[in-house]
């Protein structure tokens, strides 16, 4: 009796928990379906590109006819431009340490007693959420050679003309590296903020009874229990850093990636490539290359993450 | 504000005062640093081509001139880019905003096989750069004969967007399963429980992502480029661009800067009407 109580009850739990399933199952479809066509199937398309030197003509059976195996990737390594361009992609992530920095400094400077903390706060936050393409139309103008902001101010302080910011082709590089610290420091600012504010008060406490001092704090309570804060920044920073592009499209002359290319970064090739001489398929080996690298990145980060990410217990 | 201030600092030594104050210059200058590129914008807008065109430091317009930001209006591609943007936000921040919804409280409310599995594989995508699907989808667009429409930026957008789900999902850790048993026990249907009980609890939580999600779109550059050729059809950003690329070679910079000032109004007068909310979720994304 007990015993086929007991079974009534599981079947009548497992129709309710099949029913629970189909349902939960039918919520997340949309996105789960979206992934698939829009994400999954590109990234096994992308690949299935880059062995073939289609041009985009002819459809699927086009790009069948244009398989070359593996020449697109030979060609990759053997092309001047791609390892340009991936260096200065990697030159511009100079720009992530230092924004990291400052950063950490104005966070450290806010969690002190002064006043007018949120407004500081929201001044160093409105580069975030101001459209790329208008800060970046905005910073061409005040990197302006003859007639630009800095060169004005420059002029007006010592009486001689400024660099020419965006037409050197070292300089055009710390342009864009103060442009992109600019842009992205209210986001580590904000996240270093919420960091401190959640490191209890008592650390610091038992500290100063030990008679610890301010940087040996520093070192010993505030590094090891920002690293996480320090690892999402590390790891949103680097995948966003291998995809600069508007910045470079913008305020490069004519969009042509500066002289003699020297601000393209790799994704404004992979651009080029194919959206104006249309090499869909040496564009989409590129295009591989940079998901693996950025797969690469992460994974050493998640890797590496248990050597210096401390948690809070 | 300043009262606290004085009384909070009642048991901070003199030293401590002294570094607050050097602190808070350093930091209202860092600030002003920050600031002024858009102060000076939006006074460039009003300059002469005289004055800006003089390279001599004078931020303050004399004479002022009104007559830009009409001018801006009046060229037909502006108050398209701005149509066909709105024309992308809507469809997509009510079906996506609700696709967005019901994944993120199936996940956190429903138990299903493959949840977790399903879950991680999403979140996963966030790693994938645009820049490496995009041939394929201008591929697979072209064939469905989307290019040069807003389909593509509109419908896989209704999908969902998983930062959104991602969010709402840890929101949701934070209101009792409780509920959804006694939902459960009075029989109400799934779709009713999310509809009646769990989204008006997170109604505060899906418009912070709304908001945050309008301006990504609005703020959108490279995906309309790919997919947007005919001008009737660009949206706001791509539209600045080409007033940047145009109007440069004839130096008319005010006219430039009065474009992305208007262009840019919408975001920032969101973000200040919301700035608590955003930046507490922003905060939360690297602390969780």
């Amino acid at each position: 009796m007990d015993s086929v109580n007991s079974k009534k009850q599981k079947n009548k739990l497992s129709v309710m928990a099949k029913r629970e399933e189909k349902w939960g199952l039918l919520f997340v479809a949309a996105p789960a379906i979206g992934f698939l066509i829009f994400m999954l199937y590109p990234i096994i398309f992308a690949f299935l590109t880059s062995l073939t030197t289609w041009n985009g003509a002819k459809g699927f059976q086009g790009m069948m006819d244009r398989f070359c195996g593996f020449d697109n990737y030979v060609k990759l390594f053997a092309d001047k431009k791609f390892w340009q361009t991936l260096l200065t992609t990697i030159i511009y992530l100079l720009g992530i340490p230092i924004g990291m920095i400052l950063g950490l400094l104005c966070a450290m400077g806010m969690n002190r007693k002064i006043p007018g903390v949120r407004v500081l706060r929201t001044m160093y936050y409105v580069p975030v959420i101001s459209s790329l393409v208008s800060v970046s139309i905005l910073w061409a103008w005040v990197y302006n050679y003859d007639y630009g902001l800095l060169n004005t101010i420059i002029k007006t302080l010592t009486g001689l003309h400024g660099p020419n910011w965006l037409g050197d082709e070292a300089l055009i590089k710390v342009s864009m590296i103060i442009f992109m610290v600019w842009k992205g420091l209210g986001t580590s600012i904000i996240l270093y903020l919420a960091g401190l504010q959640n490191i209890p008060r008592s650390y610091y406490e038992a500290a100063m009874v030990d008679g610890a001092s301010g940087w040996q704090k520093f070192k010993s309570i505030t590094l090891p229990l920002l690293s996480p804060v320090t690892f999402y920044i590390l790891v949103t920073t680097l995948i966003g850093g291998f995809q600069v592009f508007v910045e470079v499209q913008v305020m490069t002359p004519n969009g042509n990636g500066g002289i003699g290319y020297s601000a393209a970064t790799i994704v404004f090739y992979l651009y080029q490539k194919a959206f104006e001489s249309y090499q869909l398929g040496y564009a989409s080996t590129i295009a591989v290359i940079l998901a693996i690298i950025i797969f690469i990145i992460t994974l050493i980060n998640f890797i590496g993450q248990n050597k210096w990410v401390k948690t809070m217990d | 504000m300043k009262n606290k201030d004085t009384m909070s600092s009642g048991i901070t030594s003199s030293k401590d005062k002294t570094m607050n104050i050097i602190v808070f210059i350093l930091l209202a200058l860092g600030a002003v640093v920050m600031i002024f590129p858009f102060f000076y914008m939006i006074m460039t807008s009003f300059m002469t081509k005289n004055q800006y065109l003089s390279g001599q430091l004078r931020v303050i317009p004399d004479p002022w001139v009104w007559g830009k930001y009409s001018e801006v209006m009046s060229k037909g591609n502006f108050i398209s880019g701005i149509l066909n943007t709105v024309k992308v936000e809507v469809p997509v921040l009510l079906i996506g905003g609700f696709t967005s919804s019901l994944a993120a409280f199936a996940f956190a409310k429903m138990n299903f096989r493959g949840k977790g599995a399903i879950f991680m594989g999403l979140l996963a995508t966030i790693m994938i750069p645009f820049a490496v699907i995009m041939i394929p989808q201008y591929v697979m667009f072209t064939k469905f004969g989307w290019t040069d429409t807003l389909l593509p930026l509109i419908i896989p957008a209704c999908f969902g967007n998983i930062s959104m789900v991602f969010f709402l999902r840890q929101n949701l850790t934070s209101i009792p399963n409780d509920l959804m048993d006694a939902a459960k026990l009075d029989g109400c249907g799934y779709f009713r429980t999310f509809i009646q009980i769990f989204f008006p609890l997170m109604k505060g939580a899906v418009g912070t992502q709304i908001t945050l999600w309008f301006m990504t779109i609005w703020n959108d550059y490279l995906a309309p480029t790919i997919f947007l050729r005919s001008e009737k059809n660009w949206t706001l950003q791509v539209v600045i661009r080409s007033f940047n690329t145009y109007y440069s070679i004839q130096s008319d910079y005010a006219l430039i800067m009065a474009a992305s000032v208007i262009a840019m109004l919408p975001t920032i007068a969101l973000f200040f009407c919301f700035q608590r909310v955003i930046i507490e979720s922003v905060a939360i994304s690297g602390i969780k």
